[in-house]
């Protein structure tokens, strides 16, 4: 089987723990990795595990698109440069995925629509939020039983796991993962809290989801699909875990998570670290299987 | 010892609100409100007690929208400035515009003391918006003098006219409110105010309050009859009636401020705001005022004392924000007793 070649855009910590993921994939094989600084560790980690390596940003990879075949870029930069990035690359007949605030692909959460996004061949998804990812499905186990009228989701972060663009950011954030607890998870109206805890040693991440149902909520039923979908989680997440609930208290329901990471870049307690990059590896993976069997095939988007 | 007026910033009805589970209606804010201005006091914090944003199942939903308690306030008072509370992670810009619409000229701008990273464009929103702008480290107790000044220096440089040192857990003794003080003192701008909040969980509101001014702080936050989180806040009236006697002029009418706690808001007290077992137990083991009436309630639902709830979430170092872990933690403890069967 033939891997699908990728470039991964942005060496901070989010393209450093993606390069690992990637490297392990039968469907995909990480080809470029591509920054802004040349003495950024990120790029220096990339060259040395047998990357090519840039320093140019993306105007550095895009003469070598055709010549290495590559089909997929994962963009780890942030919201303001996303857009001029995926432009040049979809251009070029590259398929993008943003793990940035950026949002201006479609919303994607692997378990809950990322056949759909497949199908439709996009050639822009984006990942929301660490967040989003570690929430969503929970919001949408609950919603796929009866009405969420209202979902709310606390996630508490180490400090050592935040890099300086989110920290920035905050608000950005906040809205990006607010909008896609309503557009993918399901609620009626979203809010999303996001804590970051600088305990030493790093706490693992954590995330409560509050759910309220449209009436009486059904338990059993609830119960079941909560557990289910964290099943789903857990075959691309292995640390995804559930520590306390459901609950029901009126048609309130509480479920209580943590997420460990795999510890391939930041230590396990930067589970938030390894939902992302795994949410977009996966996700890469669900669009190279379909390209490696000819199912999609991907074309250059019109320069908008 | 600073020359200058000493600006007392009242909390009753924001961090009040934890004590009231955030049902202090519209009617009665505006009361305490004007009784406040008539009295002198300079700067009344308003809204939801986790402030902007607050609205929500984590928190708490208030009676009415931050809005509401903020422009019926403002409409009812003569010269006090109306402030409000943003956490960043909770609260956001467009919060802070509406806030601002609504009447409120004055912002404490508050993240965990060493994370003061995350506060850049809503310190720099509120400044362009024109707005009396604080930063304010929460949890002061858990980073260094030096940890601490430099996130005061971080928040400075993002355009805070003032910083301020915020014992959120009521834990810091007055010799470490010297010693922060002075060291702040010495390395921010001289332009660059500084504030104490404290609470009164120790007993050492007042006293740390009265250290903070020694050493340079010119604001200070305290609300009357101590209504706020955990054993309340440093009580506005006795800090009032302290400073007088030393002679620091606050501007404060002292025996209408006793008659407002007195006549006004003892009476309106759900649960009498003084220092338990459980207040006692924020202050000693460090723990987020604002986490008391969730871990009572989280105690009577799964019969563990409140106190092993607030020891181990001392213990766990789980910060202002994370009232979710209160009921995650009362579970977990009750598995391990065995009162609860695992959840799978």
């Amino acid at each position: 089987m033939k891997k699908i070649k990728c470039a991964l855009i942005g060496s901070g910590n989010i393209g450093t723990d993606l390069m690992y993921k990637v490297m392990r994939s039968e469907w995909l094989e990480p080809v470029w990795m591509v920054g802004i600084d040349p003495e950024s560790e990120g790029l220096a980690r990339a060259a040395k595990m047998g990357l090519k390596t840039t320093a140019e940003g993306v105007d550095g990879l895009l003469p070598h698109v055709e010549e290495d075949g590559i089909q997929i870029a994962f963009d780890a930069t942030s919201a303001y440069v996303h857009a001029e990035n995926s432009r040049k690359l979809n251009a070029k007949g590259v398929m993008m995925i943003d793990l940035t605030p950026a949002a201006i692909g479609p919303l994607c959460v692997p378990p809950v629509n990322l056949k759909e996004h497949a199908d439709k061949q996009e050639m822009n998804v984006n990942m929301i939020s660490c967040a989003g990812q570690a929430t969503i499905p929970i919001v949408n186990a609950v919603a796929q039983v009866q009405g969420v009228e209202y979902a709310e989701i606390i996630a508490s972060l180490s400090s050592k796991s935040i890099g300086a663009g989110t920290r920035a950011n905050l608000d950005e954030f906040t809205f990006t993962t607010s909008n896609a607890i309503e557009k993918v998870g399901g609620a009626k109206k979203g809010k999303a809290l996001a804590i970051i805890n600088p305990a030493d040693p790093p706490i693992i991440m954590r995330n409560t989801i509050y759910c309220l149902t449209e009436g009486e909520p059904d338990e059993v039923a609830i119960r079941d699909s909560v557990l289910k979908m964290i099943e789903e989680v857990q075959k691309y997440v292995p640390g995804y875990k559930l520590v306390n609930g459901p609950t029901f208290d009126g048609n309130k329901v509480a479920v209580f998570m943590e997420v460990a990471g795999l510890g391939d870049y930041l230590p396990k307690y930067a589970g938030n670290l390894d939902i992302m990059t795994a949410a977009a590896t996966r996700t890469a993976e669900m669009f190279a299987e379909e390209i490696a069997n000819g199912t999609i095939t991907l074309t250059p988007t019109e320069a908008a | 010892m600073s020359d200058n007026n000493i600006i007392l910033h009242d909390m009753c009805l924001r961090d009040g609100m934890h004590a009231k589970k955030e049902q202090i209606s519209v009617e009665q804010m505006v009361k305490v409100a004007k009784a406040m201005d008539d009295a002198g006091v300079p700067y009344i914090q308003v809204t939801h007690g986790a402030g902007l944003g607050g609205n929500s199942l984590q928190h708490g939903f208030a009676l009415a929208s931050n809005e509401e308690y903020i422009s019926a306030v403002a409409e009812a008072v003569k010269q006090t400035i109306i402030s409000v509370l943003l956490i960043p992670g909770l609260g956001t810009m467009k919060e802070l515009k509406s806030a601002y619409e609504s009447g409120a000229r004055s912002v404490h701008v508050a993240t965990h003391c060493t994370e003061a990273d995350t506060s850049p464009q809503h310190i720099a929103f509120a400044r362009e918006l024109g707005m009396d702008t604080s930063g304010f480290l929460m949890m002061s107790h858990l980073n260094t003098p030096q940890g601490l000044t430099e996130q005061a220096l971080l928040m400075e440089s993002y355009g805070a006219n003032t910083v301020y040192i915020t014992d959120s857990a009521g834990f810091m003794l007055p010799e470490d409110v010297t010693e922060v003080i002075t060291r702040l003192r010495g390395e921010l701008k001289p332009e660059t105010e500084i504030g104490f909040h404290g609470h009164h969980n120790m007993a050492l509101g007042v006293s740390n309050s009265v250290a903070a001014i020694k050493a340079g702080a010119t604001r200070i936050d305290a609300s009357v009859a101590g209504l706020g989180a955990g054993a309340g806040n440093t009580p506005l009236e006795v800090l009032a009636a302290v400073l007088e006697r030393m002679g620091i002029p606050t501007g404060l009418d002292l025996f209408k401020l006793m008659d407002i706690a007195e006549d006004v808001i003892t009476p309106m007290m759900d649960h009498m705001v003084r220092i338990d077992r459980d207040s006692l137990t924020l202050g000693y083991a460090g723990v987020y005022s604002t986490f008391l009436l969730h871990a009572k309630k989280a105690a009577e639902k799964y019969g563990i004392s409140a106190r092993d709830i607030l020891v181990e979430l001392g213990r766990k170092k789980m910060i202002g924000g994370q009232e979710d872990m209160i009921q995650d933690t009362a579970m977990t403890l009750a598995k391990e007793k065995g009162l609860l069967k695992e959840a799978v």
